[in-house]
C-alpha cells in the first residue's frame, strides 16, 4: 500500500526524522485554520499518490491564512493524472538551500535491500538516473545487519553530501531505515531531503510503500474509503483480486499469470478486456459467484470469459459458482453471454454441471484460445 | 534424471498436520513422492495419514534421512519454519506459502545463501519431476515424464503448458514463484536444465515486472546451448497496477512484456504470443531435432 505524503511524514516524525510542521485539511476553511496556527508562510500540497503534483499546479505557496484558503480551494477536487485530490497538506514553507535524495527499497535482482542517495535531489529520480547516473549512489544493504550510523555515514559520504551536513543526514538515514524495518515498508523515499537556508536538514517530501503481507503485525493508516472505481471497491470488499480495465470482455480466471495471459489472448482475438479478476488458488463456489456478480454489474461488459485451469482449484466448484451466481443474478445474468473454458482438476465434472444447468447465457469452449475468440466475437457483436 | 528433485528424494512436509499440508501431502504421495516425515512443533510422535510426525526438521532428518522439505505453514510462521530447515542443513526447501512479508523472505533467503540449502519460492507451486516425485501443489495427473524442462513464475501457466505438452512430457517443471524476492531464479533453473543430461529443451514462462527475464536472456546467450522457448504474460496490463502477483506490476517502461519478449528474441529464443502458440513452437522445435 502506498501512503499519502502526510501519512509518510507522520511515520517519519514517529521515527525521529525531521519534517516540516503541518497538518492535513479536507476543506479550504480547515486549510486556513491550519495556516493561522502555523503563523507565517506555508505551502499547500495536494495529497495524491502520484508524481508531478508541482507541474500540475497541485503545490502552491501561500504567505498567510487567506492565501492558504484560496490555494486549498484551487487544489481540492483537482484531478492529477487521474487521481482526485481530496486532501491538502498545509505546512510551514521551508526554502531549500540545497536538495538531496535518499531512499531505501527492495532490490529484487540482488535479493536484498538497496540504499540510494544523491547530492542532486529535487528532480525526478528517474530523470537523474538517466541524465547523470554517477550522481546517484547505490549501496546494497544486508537484510541481517540493516543500517547503523556507520553504514549511513558511508552512504551519504559516497553520495557526496557536504561534510557539514553528513552527520545530520546520516542520522536521518538511520531514522528512515527504522521506518523501513519497523513498519515492514518496501520503499521509503525522500525527495528532496533539504538543507534549509538556516542550516537544518529535513524531509520536505516523503513516499512510503508498505508491505500488505505484514499488515497483521502493524497498526496501518486507514485506507482510502473512496476514490477507487466503484467496482474495484466492491470487489475489494469481497476480497477479490480485481482491476478495472477499459474494454468490454469481462475476464475471470485462476492464478495471476493465467489471467494476465487471458487478457493478452482476448486482445489478440480483437477485443479489449474489461477487467482483471483472479479468483486465486482453491477458489470456492462462493468466490466464483462473487466474481461473476462484480463483472456482470460492470456496464462496459458485453461478454464474459471464464478461463480456469484447475490445479488446486476444482473445476466442479467453479461450475457450481457459475450456476449459483446466475441463479442469484436472475435477469441481469442472462443478458450477457458467458464463455467458459474449464481444464485440469475435476474438469469433466465441472463441464457436466454446466451442461446439466443448460443456462442460455453459458457456452463452453474447450480451449483457451477458442474461448477467447468466442468471447471477443460476442463482445464485438454486442458493441 | 531431472533437476533438484528425483525419485530418490526423501520429502518432509512442514505443516503436514494442517488442513492444506495434509491435503497436499496426500496428493504428493499419490503422485509417487517419497514423503518420509511431517513436522509440526509439539506434535512429534504422532502418525498422521500414515506418516510419522516430528517436532523439528532436524529430528525428521536424523530419523528418516529427509533431504527435501516442503513448507505449508501460515505466513506468520514461515520465516521460523524455513530458518529451522536451513539450520538443520536440508538440501532443498520448497516454500509454498503465499503472503510472506518481504522482510521475512529477505532474512531467510540471505541466511540460506550463506548455507547449503536451496530455497524455491516463497509463494510458489513447487516443483515436479513427473513420474518420480512431486514437491508442492502442481497437479501430477495433467502431464507425463519426458525431456522438456520448464521454469515459471506462475502456477496456472505452468499447468497450462504442462497440459498442452503432456504427450511429450517433462523432466522437471519448477514454479519459482511470483513474489518480488525469491530463492531459486529463472537463471538457476536454466543452468540446471542445461547441465541435466535428461533435459533436451526448455520452456521458460515469465510475466511483467522486474527484469528477471532480461537477465535470463543474457544468461541464455552466454551459457545455454539447448533450445529455449518462452512465453511472457502481461502485454495488455496497464502501467502502475498490480496484477495479483506482487511481482506483476509495471512501472515506467521497465518490465514490460514487450521489452522482455524483445530481449529473449534477440538471443534466439522463440517467444509464443499465447500459451498454445508457445506449446506449438516447442513441439515444432523437438520434431525438427
Amino acid at each position: 500500500m502506498d501512503l499519502f505524503e502526510h501519512q509518510a511524514k507522520e511515520l517519519f516524525a514517529r521515527y525521529g526524522v525531521p519534517v516540516p510542521e503541518g497538518a492535513v485539511a479536507a476543506t479550504p476553511e480547515e486549510a486556513r485554520a491550519i495556516a493561522a496556527e502555523l503563523a507565517g508562510p506555508v505551502v499547500v500540497k495536494a495529497q495524491v499518490k502520484t508524481g508531478g503534483r508541482g507541474k500540475a499546479g497541485g503545490i502552491k505557496p501561500a504567505p498567510g491564512p487567506a492565501a492558504a484558503e484560496d490555494a486549498a480551494r484551487a487544489i481540492l477536487g483537482m484531478d492529477i493524472k487521474g487521481h482526485l485530490t481530496r486532501r491538502v497538506l498545509v505546512e510551514v514553507a521551508n526554502v531549500p538551500a540545497e536538495e538531496y535524495y535518499a531512499a531505501f527499497l527492495v532490490d529484487r535482482a540482488a535479493g536484498s535491500f538497496l540504499a540510494m542517495c544523491s547530492a542532486s535531489g529535487g528532480m525526478e529520480i528517474e530523470e537523474l538516473a538517466a541524465t547523470d547516473p554517477g550522481a546517484l549512489v547505490k549501496v546494497p544493504i544486508d537484510p541481517l545487519r540493516g543500517v547503523d550510523h556507520e553504514t549511513a555515514t558511508f552512504i551519504v559520504t559516497e553520495a557526496g553530501l557536504p561534510a557539514d551536513v553528513a552527520g545530520e543526514a546520516a542520522g536521518i538515514l538511520v531514522g528512515l531505515w527504522k521506518v523501513m524495518a519497523g513498519e515492514d515498508a518496501v520503499l521509503v523515499e525522500v525527495n528532496p531531503l533539504a538543507r534549509t537556508a538556516d542550516g537544518r536538514v529535513l524531509a520536505l517530501d516523503g513516499k512510503v510503500t508498505l508491505d500488505e503481507n505484514a499488515d497483521y503485525r502493524h497498526e496501518r493508516p486507514a485506507g482510502e474509503t473512496t476514490g477507487g472505481d466503484d467496482l474495484e471497491s466492491r470487489a475489494k470488499a469481497k476480497g477479490l483480486n480485481y482491476v478495472k480495465l477499459d474494454g468490454s470482455v469481462g475476464v475471470i480466471g485462476n492464478g495471476a499469470g493465467l489471467v494476465m495471459s487471458t487478457l493478452d489472448v482476448v486482445a489478440q482475438a480483437g477485443a479489449r478486456p474489461a477487467n482483471f479478476l483472479d479468483i486465486g488458488g482453491g477458489a470456492s463456489a462462493q468466490v466464483m459467484a462473487d466474481g461473476l456478480g462484480v463483472i456482470l454489474s460492470d456496464p462496459d461488459v458485453k461478454s464474459v470469459l471464464v478461463n480456469v485451469f484447475g490445479g488446486i482449484t476444482a473445476c466442479d466448484a467453479v461450475a457450481d459458482g457459475i450456476v449459483a451466481a446466475l441463479a442469484t443474478l436472475g435477469e441481469q445474468g442472462a443478458t450477457h453471454p458467458i464463455v467458459v473454458r474449464l481444464d485440469g482438476n475435476n474438469a469433466e465434472a465441472g463441464r457436466r454441471i454446466l451442461d446439466q444447468a443448460a443456462h442460455p447465457a453459458v457456452r463452453q469452449v474447450p480451449t483457451m484460445d477458442g474461448a477467447a475468440e468466442e468471447a471477443a466475437r460476442l463482445a464485438n457483436a454486442a458493441a | 534424471m531431472s533437476i533438484f528433485l528425483s525419485k530418490d528424494s526423501r520429502v518432509v512436509v512442514q505443516g503436514m498436520t494442517g488442513a492444506e499440508g495434509g491435503r497436499h501431502t496426500a496428493r504428493m504421495v499419490a503422485a509417487g513422492t517419497n514423503v518420509v516425515a511431517g513436522v509440526t512443533p509439539g506434535k512429534g510422535g504422532l502418525v498422521h495419514q500414515g506418516i510419522p510426525v516430528f517436532s523439528s526438521v532436524a529430528e525428521a532428518m536424523d530419523s528418516t534421512g529427509a533431504d527435501v522439505s516442503v513448507v505449508f505453514v501460515p505466513p506468520r510462521f514461515t520465516k521460523g519454519a524455513v530458518l529451522e530447515a536451513v539450520d538443520a542443513g536440508i538440501g532443498l526447501c520448497v516454500v509454498i506459502t503465499e503472503g510472506v512479508p518481504v522482510h521475512d523472505s529477505l532474512e531467510f533467503l540471505t541466511l540460506a545463501r550463506q548455507s547449503t540449502t536451496r530455497i524455491i519460492g516463497p509463494n510458489c507451486p513447487g516443483l515436479i519431476s513427473p513420474g518420480a516425485s512431486n514437491a508442492g501443489i502442481i497437479p501430477a495427473d495433467i502431464t507425463a515424464p519426458g525431456r522438456i524442462g520448464l521454469v515459471s513464475k506462475s502456477g496456472t501457466l505452468t499447468y497450462q503448458l504442462m497440459y498442452e505438452l503432456r504427450d511429450l512430457g517433462f523432466s522437471t517443471a519448477v514454479g519459482i514463484g511470483g513474489d518480488p524476492v525469491i530463492g531459486t531464479t529463472h537463471i538457476d533453473c536454466l543452468r540446471a536444465f542445461q547441465d541435466d543430461p535428461d533435459t533436451d529443451a526448455i520452456v521458460m514462462i515469465g510475466e511483467i515486472g522486474g527484469d528477471a527475464e532480461e537477465r535470463a536472456a543474457a544468461y541464455i546467450e552466454q551459457h545455454v546451448t539447448k533450445p529455449v522457448v518462452a512465453y511472457v504474460a502481461g502485454f495488455t496490463a496497464p502501467e502502475g497496477k498490480t496484477m495479483g502477483h506482487a511481482g506483476a506490476i509495471i512501472s515506467g517502461s521497465a518490465g514490460t512484456a514487450q521489452a522482455k519478449k524483445e530481449a529473449l528474441e534477440k538471443v534466439g529464443v522463440s517467444v509464443g504470443r499465447t500459451p498454445s502458440e508457445t506449446a506449438r513452437l516447442m513441439r515444432a522445435l523437438l520434431e525438427a531435432a
